[in-house]
């Protein structure tokens, strides 16, 4: 449903501030969301003065340093740090994006932090995915074939039918796409959003795969896929570089042409 | 005790990119020419109901305020049009290449301004 203000409990109020040595002389600012499930309070930012000189060149650097030198309540997730593990996913400065493999320098002046926008959170930047990746498994997110395996080999692809997968194979499930989706910030109890629709098309478009009857079957509802407005939010904000709005239109002409056929 | 976990900020911290702008306000100007469609049904009307009314409307929509409203309205379809064709484009799976996006979404803002020029022009 569109509700465009925050509830009463999510608003945000004024933080603390966290100043930087004296003896410091690049300073920049990091405005992070804070908010803590053991007190009764609202969500509030705290700001933090960084010493660039001190502190690697990443989003993930600046926030670790928080972490372990500044503040160590401060929460959030992270593996890999190199863009593949997907756990970082944040909003920075208005937009979603891997605080791993995002430049400070991209961005000039203060640095404002939220968690992945319009999700319950859990604590400081720490979303609740729990949703998300059900969602995930509601489209059977593997390969599901009606024919017995070969006997003497696993079951192979062309190198073209390979081909067909790069773009979408990537694809890390971080939630930078879904939640920059207006879309499914207000319908995603029911709307999929670009994350899980582009992991959908990546089995349609798996040579191996023999249930896309089904899959498609599946997919076909006013919400779970039509709720796609070409918005263009995902594709934009994609970390990783892929375009599930161009998976998504891919879906929907796989529909039309077997509705057709 | 735990308290309910708070949304997160959505639209007051996200940065729409050009396509987000256009993809809003495609729906904005799709209710105005709705709103619009009312209005011209009134216009229809007067001009229907005999000399003297007809008089009465082509005074008021010689007011300035009236002929904004006009332009408004005629920009709104213009802009409407042109989103909407760049929706077919789309729907045939064409254009989502990423580099191009800003790009034709320039060229929709563009034409939306020409095609209500020449609008004013030859009307």
């Amino acid at each position: 449903m569109v509700e465009f203000v925050l509830p009463k409990n999510s608003r945000l109020i004024e933080g603390k501030t966290f100043k930087a040595a004296a003896d410091a002389k690049n300073i920049r600012m990091f405005e992070v969301y804070r908010w803590d499930p053991d007190t009764q309070e609202n969500p509030r930012i705290d700001r933090y003065e960084i010493d660039m000189d001190q502190c690697g060149p990443m989003v993930l650097d600046a926030i670790l340093k928080i972490k372990n030198e500044i503040d160590a309540t401060l929460t959030f997730r992270r593996s890999c740090r190199e863009g593949v593990c997907g756990s970082c996913a944040m909003n920075v400065n208005g937009k979603n994006t891997l605080a791993c493999t995002k430049a400070i320098d991209d961005y000039e002046g203060t640095v404002k932090i939220f968690p992945l926008p319009h999700m319950d959170v859990v604590k400081d930047l720490v979303p609740d995915m729990t949703h998300f990746f059900a969602q995930y498994a509601s489209i059977k997110p593997w390969i599901e074939t009606q024919t017995p395996p070969p006997a003497d080999s696993e079951r192979l692809q062309s190198k073209e039918e390979r081909a067909k997968l790069d773009g979408l194979y990537e694809c890390v499930l971080c939630a930078c796409c879904s939640t920059s989706c207006p879309s499914y910030w207000w319908n995603s109890d029911r709307y999929l959003g670009p994350a899980i629709l582009l992991q959908a098309y990546r089995w349609l478009a798996d040579s191996r795969d023999e249930n896309a009857g089904e899959r498609l079957e599946e997919l076909e509802d006013p919400f779970k896929l039509y709720r796609c407005h070409t918005i263009m939010n995902c594709t934009d904000t994609c970390p990783k570089g892929l375009n599930p709005a161009k998976a998504i239109a891919e879906v929907k002409k796989q529909l039309v042409q077997k509705n057709l056929g | 005790m735990k308290q309910k976990s708070p949304l997160s900020p959505h639209l007051e911290i996200y940065t729409l990119p050009l396509t987000g702008l256009i993809s809003i306000s495609h729906r904005i100007t799709g209710v105005c020419l709705s709103l619009g469609l009312v209005l011209f049904v009134c216009v229809l009307t007067a001009i229907a109901s005999g000399a003297q009314s007809f008089a009465e409307l082509q005074q008021t929509m010689n007011m300035g305020i009236v002929q904004l409203i006009y332009l408004g309205v005629i920009y709104a379809l213009s802009f409407h049009l042109c989103h909407g064709i760049r929706h077919l484009i789309w729907d045939a799976g064409a254009s989502f290449d990423k580099a191009t996006m800003d790009r034709y979404a320039t060229i929709e803002l563009g034409a939306s301004v020409v095609l209500t020029l020449l609008v004013l022009i030859f009307y």
